[in-house]
């Protein structure tokens, strides 16, 4: 999803997850409305937004075990200490999350995302904060979803291609 | 409530800081109005509600204003769990944090002011009663005043006048045991409010989270 400034991507999101309710419109999921099954829907979906949703006081690993009960995700330790291998987090995991830079902070939200057998990804600026290797990195992930099948509402000003998936764009006018 | 808890054990300055704010507030007042052990007893039971009431007052921003700030709120809400879970764990935190360890040291205030055994133990059993429900009744309030400016001030101008029948019935009960009374219509009272709010309250803390993050 693309648009200037201001032009509601961020609104248009936080509606399709239902934190904002939207003055008119309806969304449907597989075929639903949504307001009919919202539990369902909200363990469908993975949102990352401008605010990390991080503790400052907890470590790195605190953190993501956290946030993955709070999505009633189950995992093992040793797929934690993985993903956190994978985004480069591995030696800071016992650091309280308040000494990380805020591309370290992101690949937080990297390493919850890899772990997250949701359905629909809906991210705000994904790549906001992140280095080189940290896009890269956020695109193999965005690919291994979309190809088991994982669809990804994604607001970005970033080129975003993953090389698998079929891109939709959709542009909002001002 | 978990990752309350937690985040609460690595701060425990917040839970010293209640307590002794707790334990100053019960001291000013001999201070203020002079030191008769007759009076003392005579007003006791009534300033460690009140000084009880005022700590678990100031310890209520923190239920969901950090949460709010970094996220975590959004997170929460659209978490698969029932809402009513999180916000009675939330709630259940923070009366663990500042209700209980209030009750538990509302007797060494009371012997201060010089409270017999048997008043000591109807104070502490109304301040176990009504702590949960200044909890639930202030989380609802907390959860409303989030993201308004001036929060603080409009947290203690919606909480404080719903404190008000808790206080009159918690220190009422002990007031009743000190003067020979029986006890029990107070802390019946106290009870039935603690099984409605527990009812009430969770649903309305949910309903104003949901309009606060909007």
């Amino acid at each position: 999803m693309r648009g200037p400034n201001g032009c509601g991507k961020t609104t248009l999101l936080r509606c399709v997850t239902g934190l904002t309710r939207p003055d008119a419109g309806r969304i449907t999921w597989l075929g639903q409305p949504v307001t009919e099954d919202p539990a369902r829907f909200r363990g469908d979906i993975a949102y990352g937004g401008h605010l990390p949703g991080l503790k400052d006081d907890l470590t790195t690993e605190e953190n993501l075990e956290f946030s993955l009960r709070l999505r009633d995700v189950a995992v093992d330790r040793d797929a934690i200490a993985r993903a956190l291998v994978a985004v480069g987090l591995d030696k800071r995991r016992r650091l309280p999350a308040r000494r990380l830079s805020a591309g370290q902070r992101r690949r937080i939200g990297l390493a919850r995302l890899s772990l997250d057998p949701a359905l629909l990804w809906i991210l705000d600026e994904p790549l906001t904060a992140l280095d080189d290797a940290g896009q890269a990195h956020f695109v193999e992930l965005l690919d291994r979803h979309l190809a088991r099948g994982g669809l990804a509402l994604v607001a970005t000003h970033h080129n975003l291609l993953p090389p698998s998936g079929k891109v939709r764009e959709l542009r909002i006018a001002p | 409530m978990a990752r309350d808890l937690r985040l609460a054990w690595r701060h425990p300055d917040e839970i010293i800081l209640t307590l002794a704010f707790f334990a100053l507030v019960a001291s000013l007042f001999p201070l203020g109005i002079g030191a008769e052990p007759q009076l003392l007893a005579r007003i006791g039971p009534g300033v460690i509600w009140v000084g009880a009431l005022l700590a678990a007052f100031l310890a209520l921003p923190g239920i969901f204003a950090a949460d709010f700030i970094d996220g975590s709120l959004e997170q929460m809400t659209l978490s698969p769990h029932p809402p009513l879970g999180w916000a009675a764990g939330k709630i259940a935190a923070h009366w663990i944090i500042s209700g209980l360890p209030l009750t538990l040291m509302s007797p060494l205030i009371g012997l201060q002011y010089g409270l017999t055994g048997d008043t000591l133990l109807v104070e502490a059993l109304s301040l176990a009663l009504g702590t949960p429900i200044l909890s639930l009744l202030g989380g609802a309030c907390a959860a409303l005043a989030l993201g308004a400016r001036g929060g603080g001030m409009l947290l203690a101008l919606l909480a404080l006048p719903l404190f008000v029948p808790v206080l009159i019935f918690g220190a009422g009960a002990a007031e009743a045991q000190a003067t020979g009374l029986a006890p029990t219509p107070h802390l019946s009272l106290l009870a039935a409010a603690l099984i409605a709010a527990l009812v009430g309250v969770p649903a309305a803390v949910v309903a104003a989270v949901r309009i606060s993050v909007d």
